[in-house]
């Protein structure tokens, strides 16, 4: 594809210096690998672990070594850019861990019907190609939308008062907002069963007051950081071009931070979307397929998984997997849908 | 362009008498557009920033406040407005009128008397979750004015600002796209669209190229036929070429108060402290 530049020079990045750097990281990795092998069968480390650990010490000191070829301040940066990525791939395993494990015993009971099925004519252990979670996810997604227009319009005011008003009460708001974060969760859950499921029955809306409760401190703190984070200036200009402070807090500084407080809201439901306790004593679960807000208990995924993993069968902990799957898979979506709406407000 | 006929006709224009005071600016030009301090001191905690500013700014002219960095220019700009009250632990004496009225006043409403003080900040700082257009007109929208005709106020201030043949094609674009100088000049169109009857303007220069300067200073001057200026730079040259007066602060370790204040020409030419004339001659500061 030739267009019209005519000129021969290719853009470059010479900061970018990967040959040398392979060059002897490569050998490094290889030098490494063989020493843990040995190590491992020498020493009393074991197993994959034991390996790993082995192999990231020695890869340490090895690297040190070869910086050393250079002088001391290139051996020193190199076993600490060694230390930094060991950190990054030791917090990384548990994660793929989690996600993998999920997955791979969650497969088989994900079909096509899982989703469009419920439970109320399928029993726990009945083969994986009948029943669903179709009640689950509609009844998570009823309790979760409840809970977040109670708490995220809460949870942004509240910022609001401590960052915008700075109130005379603020400073106790905000380590009342900070204690609040402490509460389990199953006390939540057993000051609502108290307050609205005695005498009412389970519902979904007593849920949804449960996981609001646990919910608000988490929108509250995070909306709190982002809207500080919002420059002074653009308050001063605002206020310098004649705005009253409702106007100045809802026209240019809640607009201003729209992606943080998004993030803030997604944070929230995240922190909410899988509890269970709270949800044992206000929901509850039901194997049917509802929309019923109050009234009735309603099913939720981690009521769901929680059911299937009582019961206790292969068949049932397989269903409790693929819960799992559908929960991880339901908070991602909830993430991304989350990021790109944030990200789309900066044009 | 000549100021000084200008000048002249908006001094017969304005005969309503001054308050009395040792005002060192010219006397009896406080009119519609008037400013005047009095006895204004400045503290943040216990430290006294500012001592006993009494000055005139008469209406429709443009006022420069000169003088080395942290003598108290700024303060005292934020003072005309009520943005000092913002900064905590401030607090502040005397008074200030505008139009002969006091603004620190009990019953005076703050976010009205700001519509009628426009102010342009050092940094540009359009907002951001804001197009271009819709920057210009924020302060009408933010104050809840109606305005029939958006179009060609949007275009009577960004013309005035000098910009509107940069951005007449993307006024739809964010604010954030500009470059610093088209920023800066973006936050004075802002500033004129709720047509104040005085603009402060705190070094509006000090981010920009000549050429963006150069601009900014012809809509300055022609800003003051019906607009009263007051700008504090540390640019002599400037100082000389857009102001009517000139009001020197210095502070000698101490609070900072204005040593001398007079027409431009004056202060330039023949000012009657030597500090002045130390100062404006770049001898120090």
């Amino acid at each position: 594809m030739n267009n019209t530049i005519t000129s021969t020079v290719q853009p470059q990045r010479p900061w970018v210096n990967r040959r040398t750097s392979l060059k002897e990281t490569l050998p490094a990795i290889v030098i490494s690998a063989i020493l843990s092998f040995g190590a491992v069968n020498v020493t009393g480390l074991a197993g994959p672990l034991g390996s790993y650990l082995a192999f990231i010490l020695i890869f340490l000191v090895v690297s040190f070594l070869i910086g050393l070829r250079h002088d001391k301040v290139k051996a020193t940066d190199k076993a600490m850019t060694t230390l930094v990525f060991a950190g990054f791939f030791t917090a990384f395993i548990p994660w793929i861990s989690i996600l993998f494990t999920v997955f791979k015993r969650g497969a088989s009971a994900i079909y096509w019907g899982y989703f469009t099925h419920d439970m109320s004519v399928t029993s726990a252990d009945d083969e994986l190609n009948l029943g669903g979670l179709s009640h689950a996810i509609v009844g998570s997604g009823i309790i979760l939308l409840v809970a977040s227009a109670i708490a995220i319009p809460f949870g942004i005011i509240t910022a609001v008062y401590i960052t915008e008003i700075k109130g005379k009460l603020s400073g106790l708001v905000r380590v009342m907002v900070q204690s609040m974060s402490g509460v389990p969760s199953i006390v939540a859950g057993l000051f609502v069963y108290t307050l609205l499921v005695i005498g009412r029955g389970f519902s979904a809306v007593s849920g949804a007051v449960a996981l609001s409760i646990l919910m608000l401190p988490t929108v509250a703190r995070t909306a709190e950081e982002v809207l500080r984070l919002v420059p002074d200036d653009l308050r001063t200009s605002a206020y310098a071009l004649g705005a009253t402070q409702t106007a100045t807090t809802f026209r240019i500084v809640l607009p201003a931070a729209r992606a943080g407080l998004i993030t803030a809201s997604m944070l929230g439901m995240a922190r909410v979307a899988g509890e269970t306790a709270p949800l044992i004593m206000t929901a509850f679960y039901s194997a049917n397929f509802s929309t019923d807000f109050s009234g009735h208990p309603l099913a939720s995924l981690p009521m769901y998984i929680y059911q299937n993993f009582t019961t206790g069968t292969d068949l049932a902990l397989t269903r409790a997997w693929g819960g799992a799957a559908v929960l991880l898979g339901l908070i991602f979506i909830l993430f991304t849908t989350a990021r790109l709406a944030g990200g789309r407000a900066k044009r | 362009m000549d100021n000084s006929s200008n000048m002249e006709s908006t001094m017969d224009a304005n005969t309503q008498p001054s308050q009395q005071g040792g005002n060192p600016l010219d006397e009896g030009r406080v009119g519609t557009n008037g400013l005047q301090t009095k006895g204004v001191h400045v503290w943040f905690n216990k430290h006294h920033v500012l001592e006993d500013i009494s000055l005139d700014f008469p209406a429709n002219s443009v006022t420069g406040l000169i003088g080395p960095s942290g003598c108290g220019k700024s303060t005292f700009l934020r003072v005309l407005n009520r943005m000092h009250e913002f900064i905590p632990g401030a607090s502040m004496a005397g008074e200030v009128y505008l139009d002969g009225q006091e603004i620190y006043e009990p019953n005076v409403d703050v976010t009205a008397m700001r519509l009628k003080v426009g102010m342009v900040f050092q940094k540009p700082n359009p907002f951001p979750s804001m197009t271009i257009g819709e920057n210009v007109l924020a302060g009408l929208k933010l104050a809840n004015i109606k305005v029939k005709d958006k179009d060609s106020l949007l275009e009577e201030c960004l013309t005035r600002a000098g910009l509107w043949k940069e951005v007449k094609d993307r006024l739809k674009t964010s604010g954030g796209s500009l470059s610093g100088g088209q920023q800066q000049r973006l936050c004075i169109a802002r500033a004129l669209a709720v047509k104040p009857k005085v603009l402060l303007m705190d070094e509006p220069c000090s981010a920009l190229d000549p050429a963006s300067t150069l601009k900014v200073e012809e809509t300055i001057v022609q800003l003051s036929s019906d607009m009263t200026v007051v700008i504090v730079t540390h640019n002599m040259q400037q100082a000389a070429r857009v102001s009517d007066y000139c009001a020197f602060f210095l502070s000698d370790g101490g609070p900072g108060s204005v040593v001398e204040a007079d027409r431009t020409s004056v202060i330039f030419s023949s000012p009657s402290d030597t500090r002045t004339a130390d100062y404006v001659q770049g001898r120090f500061g």
